[in-house]
């Protein structure tokens, strides 16, 4: 009996000790963290676009996570021009840092790619944007209409012949689409006034 | 019903020996039935989730009208169900089966496992139609929405309480090093699930608390029933005790020691603290020790008995992935280094090694037990030796390209995404051949676990005239397995096994 006792004692707190330190001891730590400059809580239309990219399991091919200087070639490649920071997720209910970069990382997107254009285009087709992608289309995030039908406050996406559809139709982005388009642009890493630059 | 029914204080004596092995696992039968039949129904939906998610690289604008078979819902959809449907409900099946036979007392709460078994199914199904319906809660590895954990949750602690139950009506002194695997798993998988699902984690904490929980499933929930598996049924089916007892404690004590500060080696180079990946890294590599130890262990108990591996399907099976643990253990210690993290974090490699852990190691073992248990629970024999053989080639190959080709792709990905004069589409198109491979070697694996879900089928139904005799590969030597239950042999040959499994 004693044994068996011992074992489930040992059990227990080998993992209760790892769930403090890695698990509980992170949120103590990090909880008074400061958000970096540019960081500000969503708004209503961006935490809606930040739940589509959820929904869609963008996470799962796009980071958002810039590397250190000196760790990978991020900031080489111009993904960002500083590391990312604890403080830059303060807001995130939900973290999307991923593990994955079928696509590249996304956290600073809205410095690199602003165009609403080209992110409304890459949505409804990526490969209209980006020959050779094997990122999904998201057409279902598009209505496809007539231009007689299209309201004035409605956003047309602009599609080169190969990919517009035929005849006098043309592709309007859905408020999910927008919404998304939205959240994509909160993703921007401002430069930090101290000097070290991990 | 014999004496085993009627005695009900533990005690060090088992009945005579013929029927109390008889008499246990036969009230093994349902449960056992009913999580390993629901484990394969959801392996086979999730190798199809699997193969949609793959082939959609090879044509991404196929299926993409519908939300719902969007690749970033199938990909979690797949992840869910082979992780929570196929091996957490194999691991219990499994588990369950040498957990009565281990203890040599008949399995209490029985019906508590079988109402276990019908929450964790609803579970499963209002999981996965939520996360392709959209409610996904995009946490690596915990996707499903709440309300599917609602019912999970409860399985598991229903589970614990049938563990619990049985093992305080035991029969033996001396618990085998399966039993503590098992006990410590059992306790272990409820407390990660619970501890994870607590609403009290956002932004960076959230992502460290997220590779805590996501590794140590992998580690202290999915592994341990493996090993214990691996240490019943080598030892078991060739005859001869385990090599060290001593070595098996030490093996047990460093991985519930170790492995669970590893999983933040996940986030090395991430915005978190260093000194959390300084411990991740150092438990990381601390863990070759566990491996090792194992490892010698297993290799020294089946040294001289390789050519059994000809003729008995478990045996096969459970080398095989005892083998795999080896190799991925080895690999995950290695890996955790910063500047072998540079090259393969956010690529393939990672899933390549991924599927080393949860499919080379762990599923295959679950085969090789399922091979061994079913005969004994249902009191029939497999149909065709022909099809088992079919089974392990398209697992055992498809497996193994698998790894090889995403693990090479990964690191080729790898290295050119560490120079900048790569353009990053141009990387992209360098993973695609890989990608290729990947669909080929799954559709391998999926015709390979339809195979297998027809043979269970077969098996449970008892279809067709009873098989003749123990299902072996090939006809076997006289004496071969002499000493041992092999492999689907009338239960209660193996005394001296079965005898050293109690010291």
């Amino acid at each position: 009996m004693t044994r068996i006792v011992l074992v489930f004692l040992g059990a227990f707190a080998a993992i209760a000790m790892s769930f403090t330190a890695l698990a509980l001891l992170p949120s103590l730590q990090l909880s008074t963290i400061e958000p970096t400059p540019g960081t500000t809580d969503y708004t209503y239309d961006e935490q809606r676009g930040r739940e589509i990219y959820m929904r869609e399991g963008c996470m799962y091919c796009h980071s958002q996570q810039v590397r250190p200087a000196g760790f990978g070639a991020d900031q080489q490649r111009g993904w960002g021009d500083r590391g990312s920071r604890p403080g830059d997720y303060v807001y995130d209910e939900t973290h999307q840092i991923g593990t994955m970069r079928t696509g590249p990382d996304l956290h600073d997107i809205a410095s690199r790619q602003p165009s609403r254009d080209w992110h409304l285009a890459h949505l409804y087709q990526p490969r209209s944007v980006s020959p050779g992608s094997v990122m999904p289309a998201y057409p279902y995030l598009f209505e496809v209409k007539t231009k007689a039908n299209v309201q004035p406050s409605e956003v047309t996406v602009p599609l080169s012949a190969e990919y517009a559809p035929p005849g006098d139709s043309v592709v309007v982005a859905t408020h999910e689409a927008l919404a998304l388009y939205d959240y994509l642009m909160t993703l921007e890493l401002e430069p930090l006034d101290d000097a070290s630059n991990p | 019903m014999p004496d085993v029914a009627s005695s009900s204080s533990a005690s060090a004596s088992p009945p005579p020996e013929e029927s109390w092995r008889r008499v246990v696992d036969a009230s093994t039968r349902r449960p056992v039935v009913a999580f390993i039949v629901s484990a394969t129904v959801w392996l086979l939906i999730g190798s199809l989730l699997a193969l949609i998610a793959s082939f959609k690289f090879q044509f991404p604008d196929w299926w993409t009208q519908q939300a719902w078979l969007t690749f970033g819902r199938i990909r979690p959809a797949h992840l869910n169900t082979v992780i929570y449907g196929w091996i957490s409900m194999a691991g219990v099946g499994v588990g369950t089966w040498l957990w009565a036979r281990l203890l040599k007392t008949e399995l209490r709460g029985r019906g508590l496992l079988l109402l276990s078994v019908a929450l964790w199914n609803v579970g499963m199904v209002v999981g996965t139609i939520g996360i392709l319906a959209g409610y996904s809660r995009s946490i690596e590895w915990v996707e499903m929405p709440y309300a599917a954990f609602a019912f999970i949750v409860p399985a598991l602690l229903l589970v614990v309480a049938s563990f619990v139950q049985t093992l305080r009506k035991r029969h033996v002194q001396h618990l085998y090093i399966s039993v503590w695997y098992l006990g410590a798993a059992i306790l272990w998988g409820p407390f990660l699930l619970i501890a994870f699902l607590l609403p009290i984690y956002s932004g960076v904490p959230e992502a460290t608390a997220n590779w805590w929980y996501a590794h140590n499933i992998l580690g202290l929930w999915i592994t341990p029933p493996g090993l214990a598996a691996a240490y019943y049924f080598i030892p078991k089916v060739i005859g001869r005790p385990v090599y060290s007892y001593h070595l098996s404690y030490l093996g047990f004590w460093t991985l519930a020691l170790f492995y669970n500060w590893a999983g933040v080696h996940h986030l090395v180079g991430g915005p978190v603290p260093q000194w959390l990946e300084t411990v991740s890294i150092t438990f990381s590599a601390m863990m070759i020790i566990p491996v090792i130890v194992v490892a010698v262990n297993h290799h020294m108990t089946i040294i001289g008995h390789f050519t059994k591996l000809k003729y008995s399907p478990t045996l096969r099976f459970v080398v095989f992935g005892a083998m795999s643990y080896t190799t991925v253990s080895l690999q995950g210690s290695l890996q955790s280094f910063r500047y072998w993290q540079e090259v393969t974090h956010f690529t393939h490699y990672t899933i390549a090694h991924s599927h080393l852990g949860v499919y080379a190691f762990a599923t295959m073992i679950a085969f090789g037990s399922i091979y061994y248990i079913m005969p004994r629970v249902t009191k029939w024999e497999w149909g065709s030796p022909r099809l088992v053989s079919l089974h392990f080639w398209t697992t055992g190959l498809g497996v193994g390209a698998y790894f090889t080709a995403l693990t090479i792709g990964g690191v080729l990905q790898g290295l050119q995404l560490l120079d900048p004069d790569v353009a990053f589409l141009t990387v992209v198109e360098n993973t695609k051949p890989w990608l290729v491979v990947r669909s080929v070697s799954g559709t391998l694996m999926t015709i390979g676990h339809f195979v297998f879900a027809y043979l269970l089928y077969r098996i449970v139904t008892q279809s067709g005239t009873r098989p003749e005799g123990p299902t072996y590969f090939y006809p076997v030597p006289e004496g071969t397995f002499e000493a041992a239950g092999g492999n689907g042999q009338p239960a209660g040959t193996a005394r001296e096994v079965e005898a050293e499994s109690d010291r």
